[in-house]
């Protein structure tokens, strides 16, 4: 059976379904006869007693080998598990109504859900989540369903669930994850962004997938199609382990050159950097051959916590991450929160459309406090590496401006108390908005650099929700439309002798690669596992082929177009080669 | 038994961080403890319970103890207060 998704993160890999089911279970008896009542209570003793043990060996392993905030996690799920009320409110369930355990959970844990979620406040809400986290667990123990525990998988598998949330990943036991396929999402989704910077491939948009097949299943998928095909027949199945074997060869291959410089046949060069979220995704980046950093995400500091990161903390990253690199560039992008990325300390306000609505610079110019506060452990970081500041959403000349004077603001405050910083440090925007890219020559005056961040470009300007499986096929970087964006971006940054990078997905795309180079982009920034390929790329064309290739497909009508042709061309050049 | 009135002082009141503080400092003692917002009374170990009272910062509640280590969970509490449940 072939399932056709969404190609969310390039490679093949075969093996053993492992669903991630994050709905409720399924429970058969509601009600149970007086005599087995004793069973009952003692069936919810043993499910707290091994819920509380996993609880406290999933706390142990996440802070031995993650980090400590992402084990607070597991501290409060067991608070929550062994709250009295709680538990005394499931025993009278059961004695007074005859319920079976399983049931009498299920109901008083929709009680809880009840009061919690009525609360006007996201704190609450996501405590909502994380008791009906908890709930499930204990269920799942109660009726001798084996917990999917993430961290503790221990053999190789294909991730097969409905959605993949960040804390889903940052729990999971990389080293024998193959793959992930989900029912939701697209090519720019968490689970796609996580999957590009493991390097494994993921298949996504698969409608009901998570309910159509089951545990050990045999898979293939095929994050280059879009393709996942379940208990493949012997044909499927050695023509693909022939295809797995090509592609290790070929990735074996492109390791070998990683480390050397993106220089294209005519001596064009062009820095090829790594996206990260955290410090430490710099040793991927680096492994993989990255020239620097060409975006921080600094959110990441943000959602790790209970509370805002406080001017110290934030400094010990950035300065970690500069220390690191060595003095290689580090471009870091200011707060770019809103949008489908809360904070549980950050009300933010319901809106119609998030994504246009109050989310990165609109917020910290409206929160003066949380940006000067980055923007002050950006500074003082600045001291200590090569540090770059962005920052993300503007939509014209008039937010540049603000944001520059609040920097200004920041800058005097630092010297009047005779902190060091990088008084020379260059400042940028991401381009995201088409009115950014636009007015791009006006921008160029107040700024030393842009990055285009295609993700959002691409969805503002075709106008696609890239969540929407309906739709997202129309989110196309190819189209023409976009190309001439970007050419403008670029031209404009030119034209004031400033440079154009790209941080977002398109830049590691090798469709895109050669138009790209054409096109003049000084600086491709991506998740690490796509690095050497897209160097390599560079380092087979002239920048006068490229240049004619990028003006070839400016003329082209359609997105279907670009990308035949430039995957003909791509194809054209790598024969030339052999 | 015993009962005090506090005025929680700290900034995000008893929720998130402080609420769990406060509800493992009650747990190790053996006394039965409630707390007390207007109408409502809970006991002060369900972090579920206290965390749906929503106390913000300058709300006023009555902490009761009943039992034999009665003293010295409320001079904890107080204490714990006191230091703004660490926050």
């Amino acid at each position: 059976m072939i399932y056709n998704g969404i190609a969310g993160s390039e490679g093949i890999a075969a093996g053993k379904a492992y669903i991630i089911k994050n709905s409720q279970t399924e429970i058969d008896t509601i009600a149970v006869a007086s005599d087995a009542i004793e069973t009952e209570l003692d069936k919810l003793s043993e499910g707290i007693e091994l819920s509380r043990v996993q609880l406290i060996r999933l706390k142990e392993k996440v802070e031995k080998e993650l980090d400590e905030s992402k084990a607070q996690i597991f501290e409060a799920h067991r608070m929550m598990l062994e709250d009295p009320e709680f538990i005394e409110a499931v025993r009278d369930e059961i004695t007074t109504n005859s319920f079976s355990a399983a049931y009498a959970v299920k109901k008083v844990t929709e009680n809880y859900l009840t009061i919690f979620e009525q609360i006007e406040d996201d704190y609450m809400r996501e405590r909502a989540a994380d008791i009906k986290d908890v709930s499930s667990r204990l269920t799942r123990n109660i009726l001798g369903i084996s917990s999917w525990d993430l961290f503790s998988i221990g053999s190789p598998v294909i991730i097969v669930a409905h959605d993949l949330t960040p804390s889903d990943t940052a729990m999971m036991n990389k080293e024998y994850v193959l793959g992930f396929t989900t029912d939701v999402g697209g090519s720019t989704s968490h689970t796609a962004i996580m999957a590009r910077s493991l390097g494994i491939p993921a298949v996504l948009g698969l409608g009901h997938i998570s309910s159509e097949i089951k545990d050990g299943d045999d898979l293939i998928i095929d994050g280059i199609e879009g393709k996942l095909i379940v208990n493949p027949d012997k044909q499927q199945k050695e023509d693909y382990n022939r295809r797995i074997s090509e592609l290790q060869a070929r990735r074996k291959e492109l390791a070998k050159t990683a480390s050397l410089p993106a220089v294209t046949l005519d001596g064009k060069r062009v820095e090829i950097s790594c996206n990260i979220g955290m410090p430490d995704d710099i040793k991927h980046g680096e492994a993989n051959g990255a020239d620097g950093v060409g975006l921080f995400r600094t959110e990441f500091l943000y959602m790790n916590h209970h509370t805002l990161p406080t001017e110290d903390e934030q400094y010990e990253q950035y300065r970690k991450a500069a220390e690191l690199l060595q003095g290689k560039p580090l471009i870091v992008r200011t707060l770019d929160i809103g949008g489908d990325k809360k904070l549980p300390y950050l009300p933010i306000p319901e809106e119609l459309n998030p994504f246009l609505g109050w989310r990165a610079i609109r917020i910290c110019l409206e929160r003066r406090d949380i940006f000067k506060t980055q923007l002050r452990a950006i500074l003082r970081a600045s001291g200590h590496g090569n540090i770059f500041i962005m920052f993300p959403m503007i939509s014209g000349v008039g937010e540049v401006r603000e944001a520059k004077n609040v920097l200004e603001e920041t800058k005097e405050e630092l010297r009047k108390e005779q902190i060091p910083f990088d008084e020379s440090i260059r400042v940028g925007i991401m381009v995201e908005i088409p009115s950014a890219a636009m007015t791009a020559d006006a921008i160029a005056k107040e700024v030393d650099f842009f990055s285009i961040g295609t993700n959002d470009l691409c969805q503002y300007a075709l106008a696609v929700d890239r969540m929407n499986p309906k739709v997202a096929g129309l989110y196309q970087p190819l189209h023409p439309g976009i190309l001439r964006l970007i050419k403008n971006v670029i031209d404009a940054s030119h034209k004031h002798g400033k440079f154009t990078g790209m941080c977002g997905e398109m830049a590691g795309t090798e469709e895109a690669c050669i138009v790209l180079l054409g096109l003049g982009l000084d600086e491709f920034s991506m998740s690490a596992a796509a690095i050497p390929n897209i160097k390599n790329i560079v380092r087979t064309v002239t920048l006068k082929q490229a240049e004619e290739i990028a003006n070839q497909a400016l003329e082209l009508a359609t997105p279907e177009e670009v990308l035949e042709f430039s995957r003909n061309k791509l194809n054209e050049i790598r024969r030339d080669l052999l | 038994m015993i009962s005090k009135v506090i005025t929680i002082t700290n900034q995000t009141g008893l929720h998130a961080r402080p609420a769990s503080v406060f509800v493992s400092t009650a747990s190790k003692f053996k006394s039965e403890l409630f707390i007390q917002k207007d109408a409502k009374k809970v006991n002060a170990k369900s972090i579920l319970a206290v965390l749906a009272l929503g106390i913000s910062k300058g709300t006023e509640i009555t902490l009761t103890a009943e039992g034999t280590d009665e003293e010295d969970a409320v001079a904890a509490i107080l204490a714990l207060a006191e230091a703004n449940f660490n926050e």
